[in-house]
Formats: C-alpha cells, structure tokens, sequence
C-alpha cells in the first residue's frame, strides 16, 4: 500500500493512502467526544470519521478545551 | 420578605440561571487540580476555556474535562488568542463541535501590548455569530455606544474591562460602566483588569451583574483563598447594591439621638 504524508495539528505524519480518520484517531488516542475535528479547515461531523479516507497532503487540525481566561 | 429576594436574585444570560455572579477564568493556575480547587473555593458556575491543539506526542496529559466536569460546570468557550473575525468565528465554531456548547464569550483582540478589544472585528464577529445560532457574550471596551451597538447586534451579555487583561488596576472608569449598565436589558459582566477583592465589590456595587476574574485569582499568593475572597466581595457588592445606599451629604449627621442629652 502506497504511503502519504499529512499534516496533524501541524505535525508530519506519514500514513497509508486512503487509510480512515477513524483509525488516524484510534492510533493518536484521542478521546473522540472532548474534541473537535476539522479536515482541511472543514469542520467534520464526528459520528462520520469512518467514513473518511485521508489523502495526500490533508491537514488535520484536533482541538480540545484547556484553561483560559 | 428581604430573605426571599436574596434567594430569587439569579444571574440570568441567554435565559439560563445562575446563583454565582462570579465567573472565573481557568487559565494561569499551576496544575488543572489547583485551578479545580479555585473554582470549587469560588463557587462559581461558569468558567471559561480555550480552544487549543491537542497535544498528539503525549498521550497521557491530563484534559481539562477529567478536572472540570462539564455536566457541573458551565464550559464558556473563548476566542483568547484571536486578532480577528475569520480565527474567532472558526475557533468558535470548532468550540461548539466539541460538545454542542452554544453559550460563548467572544474576544477579539486588536493589539498584542494592552490586549484591548478591536471593536470593529468584535462587532462583525458578534453579527455573524448571533446569527448562526450562538450566545454570545462579549468582551469589550468600557465604551456606552459599542456597548448599545453590540446589544444591537444580538450580543446576550456586555463584558466591558475594568482595565487591561491581568493588569490588576481594578475599575478605572465607573461612570462609563455605569451608564453601560443603565442602558442596556442585557447582562453586564465586568471582565478583565479587576486585581483584588473589593474591585469585584466595586463592579458590583456600580450596578453590574456578574464579573470575571481569572489573573486576580491564578495568581495570587494563596489561590483558594482570594477565590473564597472574590465570592464573598460579590456576593457583599450586590447585596449591598439591592440594598439602596444612603445618598452622599456634605457634612455630618450623628447617628446616635440628640435628644436627651445629659
């Protein structure tokens, strides 16, 4: 399977073409119902991350609340 | 009779209410669990929090919610950080992805040395967002026509400073402050600049519905015991509001019978 680099909160990160969001997510540990995620400045409907195929070159951005004023 | 009024005075924003009048900030603590610990000693009932990366390389650091139970704590989402409209909408946004929050304080910041407002951005942001369905309360200048505009726009609460964020000089222009709070239906939320107690008492005291204090607080000498000082100098400041305070006079008046004087 072919290799692709992406980009994740601003990191490279090389995954398999056409890999899933989902499984991206599973690897990183990310607890899915405290974050929000946007694929190419899109915002992504969380319940559909299986359905989406990551491509060469996405940028991935996951945010999550932190203390601030 | 007066007892009961103490009891039904809420803090109401965007129709929810509130017993606390105090909101905190939850950043500039050492440890998620002395910031816990503040807001606990506090008693507030809405804190506000930053949208910010994940750290993806540590999987293990703790999150804010394992901390702060969201089902407890109302979560007000802020756009600190952003210098215009198109970062404040997308933060915004991205906040309410996370967990359908809908209330939300908007900051955006026109100038990286004082941190004050850029009203211009504050106002087209506040447009856009009231219209997509948010609550916004908004911080802004102590300035009584953008504080009407911003009540125009679809704001749910006036956040004016006291004074630069986490400068500490406490109110510098309460006849501003006051006339925001007398013209306006909404909600005002003293925010930003407050650096002790009494401040809080003062922003009280001139009329306001709540304040916002995180600096004043995260960085104290003991934490969890300005956090107790804050609740009580707001509590202290509206109750002494509701009160009606005797006008100011020129000279003395004795408050003991004159009388009977041996």
């Amino acid at each position: 399977m072919k290799k692709i680099k992406i980009k994740v909160n601003g990191k490279v990160k090389t995954v398999l073409n056409n890999s899933k969001l989902h499984d991206l997510l599973k690897n990183l540990n990310i607890p899915i119902k405290k974050v929000a995620i946007e694929l190419n400045q899109e915002i992504i409907d969380k319940k559909r991350t299986s359905n989406i195929k990551l491509k060469k070159d996405d940028k991935i951005e996951i945010v999550h609340f932190i203390g601030g004023g | 009779m007066e007892e009961d009024n103490l009891k039904k005075d809420k803090l109401i924003i965007a129709k929810k209410k509130f017993d606390s009048r105090l909101i905190v900030g939850t950043g500039k603590y050492k440890s998620m669990s002395e910031c816990a610990k503040a807001i606990k000693f506090s008693g507030a009932e809405i804190v506000t929090v930053a949208v910010r990366r994940v750290n993806i390389s540590d999987k293990k650091k703790p999150l804010l919610m394992d901390y702060i139970d969201p089902k407890k704590i109302t979560y007000l989402p802020n756009t600190a950080g952003c210098f215009n409209s198109i970062d404040a909408l997308r933060t915004l946004r991205l906040a309410r992805e996370i967990g359908g929050w809908k209330l939300v304080k908007l900051e955006v910041l026109g100038d990286k040395t004082n941190l004050f407002p850029d009203m211009i951005e504050t106002l087209k942001t506040t447009e856009v967002l009231a219209k997509e369905g948010f609550r916004v309360m908004v911080y802004c200048n102590d300035d009584p026509l953008m504080a009407k505009r911003l009540e125009n726009s679809g704001a749910d609460a006036i956040m004016p400073l006291a004074a630069p964020i986490g400068s500490g000089l406490g109110i510098l222009n309460k006849i501003n402050v006051q006339i925001i709070r007398k013209q306006t239906k909404l909600p005002v939320i003293i925010d930003a600049g407050l650096g002790q107690a009494s401040d809080a008492t003062i922003a009280m005291e001139l009329g306001c519905d709540g304040v916002l204090v995180n600096t004043a607080i995260a960085k104290a000498k003991k934490p969890f015991e300005m956090a107790l000082a804050f609740k009580n100098a707001v509590i202290a400041g509206r109750q002494s509001y509701n009160s009606g305070r005797i006008a100011k006079i020129l000279m003395g008046s004795p408050s003991s019978p004159t009388e009977g004087i041996i």
